[in-house]
């Protein structure tokens, strides 16, 4: 019996360690903390410092902002921090966990999504949307507050039939047909291809979403920190950026 | 007479029981048990606690009228198709959450298999509270089938085929000699299911949306609220567990009552 049990033990030991391996000790490794709305722009220019940086890793961390404070807060250990608001880059910078200054590098803005074709002919925050099935992000999460700061400055009054927690959730409920329209950021109607038509909203420059990167204190590679924001604010990092639909700074 | 349990058995045992306890028992610390009566009148979290005990009833009871019968009725089938049964009303217990809402979006969705005749003749079902208790009933009629079918197989067939004899119909069969000693079973299933059904977050929040007093749940609500305010939110989980408890522990004692009588 204790055989058994050994055996089972050692089992569920080895099939949990497996996933975390150690990487070689000679390979240096660079923690990047970055917004989810960062993942495939960072992933892109994360293979070119790579490929710049021979026996450079970029290991990346993508998850809401807020999160990754709380990750942060928490003790993580990483070197780059790009938050998708100045809120949380704020909430990081106050509590003495960033090290030199903070940089914004992109911005983004609210549009609307509609079916292929725009059916229901939307033009905007305005009448055109009364009888049609509108979803939005709730005030409780950045995309919905900033949904809410547009509404208010456009004076119109949103009826909405969702107020969704993620704005993927706001994407998901278009592409699927269940909504005629969503609101949006610009870079998740880019995302999101040939499956939804962006309507521009006349007026969205009004609510402007910025991202700042900045190194981390206690980075355990403040040199190779350094020089991804170099990479993320310079023209290679504005071109990937610019192509997904952020608008730069 | 207590019957003594090896000594590696115990030791395993009380190692699952801290692995299930414990962390319930470590949120139940952390909840702001001060604040809890203030965070609780709030109208977003009266209007989530009303919505989910008015779904959770009514996908228990739908689970009751639709799954006690498929469960009769896998019991009576036979060798491939009793399997093939067995596993098609298993298979929503064992889906991701979200998948579960991606099927039901395309079978009840505006574009789905269903819901695109339905849209026709002006019934859409997405966005209603409806769409909920769909999500809730689809996930937990499982619960109920599985138990009552697992206790139909220990039923004494020779009673039912008795009345059956001294000619009693079919349905006075089933309400006079089977239904009776499913009892214990049905109390435990009929629990499971509203347990499983108050807690429905993915399949929910894929198929129908979040809207406070309409599609916002608890668990929705916890889920947002983790965003801004986590006292709330755990205030909100407090109840929620409480009200699960209250629930296995409520029909528990309801089957022992039936049984002793």
């Amino acid at each position: 019996m204790r055989r058994v049990l050994g055996l089972v033990v050692g089992l569920l030991i080895g099939l949990a360690s497996t996933g975390c391996s150690s990487p070689a000790s000679s390979e240096r490794t660079v923690r990047v903390f970055a917004a989810a709305s960062l993942t495939k722009v960072f992933t892109e220019l994360g293979g070119q410092f790579e490929k710049s940086h021979p026996g450079v890793r970029v290991v990346f961390n993508f998850d809401g902002s807020s999160g990754l404070v709380d990750q942060l807060k928490g003790g993580a250990k990483a070197d780059v921090f790009a938050s998708a608001d100045e809120k949380n880059m704020t909430n990081t910078v106050n509590a003495s966990l960033t090290s030199g200054q903070q940089v914004i590098f992109a911005s983004n803005v609210l549009t609307l999504v509609t079916a292929p074709g725009n059916p229901k002919k939307i033009t905007g925050l305005n009448s055109t949307l009364t009888g049609t099935k509108l979803v939005i992000c709730d005030v409780a999460v950045p995309c919905g507050s900033a949904t809410t700061a547009l509404a208010a400055k456009l004076g119109i009054t949103l009826d909405p039939k969702s107020k969704e927690s993620k704005v993927t959730d706001v994407l998901g409920k278009v592409t699927s047909g269940e909504a005629d329209a969503g609101i949006v950021y610009a870079t998740d109607a880019r995302g999101a291809g040939a499956k939804v038509e962006a309507v521009a909203i006349p007026g969205a420059d009004q609510v402007v979403n910025r991202y700042p990167i900045s190194v981390l204190a206690g980075a355990p590679q403040p040199q190779l920190a350094a020089d991804f924001v170099q990479l993320v604010t310079a023209q290679a990092g504005k071109d990937v950026l610019g192509a997904a639909g952020f608008g730069l700074p | 007479m207590i019957r003594p349990l090896p000594g590696w058995a115990a030791t395993l045992a009380i190692i699952g029981a801290l692995f299930m306890g414990v962390p319930v028992v470590a949120l139940l610390l952390r909840v702001p048990w001060l604040d809890v009566p203030r965070l609780l009148v709030s109208p977003a979290a009266t209007d989530a606690l009303a919505l989910s005990l008015r779904t959770c009833l009514a996908s228990t009871l739908l689970s009751l009228l639709l799954g006690l019968p498929l469960a009769l009725a896998l019991s009576r089938l036979r060798g491939r198709w009793k399997t093939v049964g067995r596993v098609l009303a298993t298979v929503p217990m064992v889906l991701p959450p979200v998948v579960a809402g991606l099927a039901l979006l395309v079978t009840f969705g505006r574009r789905g298999l269903i819901g695109q005749v339905l849209s026709v003749g002006g019934i859409e079902i997405g966005f209603t509270t409806i769409a909920v208790v769909i999500s809730q009933t689809f996930v937990a009629m499982p619960f109920l089938v599985v138990a009552v079918e697992g206790a139909l197989r220990s039923v004494d067939g020779e009673a039912e085929l008795m009345a059956a004899t001294l000619g009693a119909s079919p349905t006075r069969v089933l309400w006079q000699v089977t239904l009776p000693a499913l009892g214990p079973a049905i109390g435990s299933g009929a629990s499971l299911a509203a347990a499983r059904a108050l807690g429905e977050f993915g399949a929910t929040v894929t198929f129908a949306g979040s809207l406070q007093g309409t599609t916002r749940t608890l668990p929705l609500e916890i889920y947002l609220q983790r965003e801004v305010d986590t006292d709330t939110s755990l205030a909100l989980a407090a109840v929620l567990i409480g009200l699960a408890a209250l629930l296995v522990l409520g029909t528990g004692v309801l089957g022992r009552v039936r049984t002793s009588r």
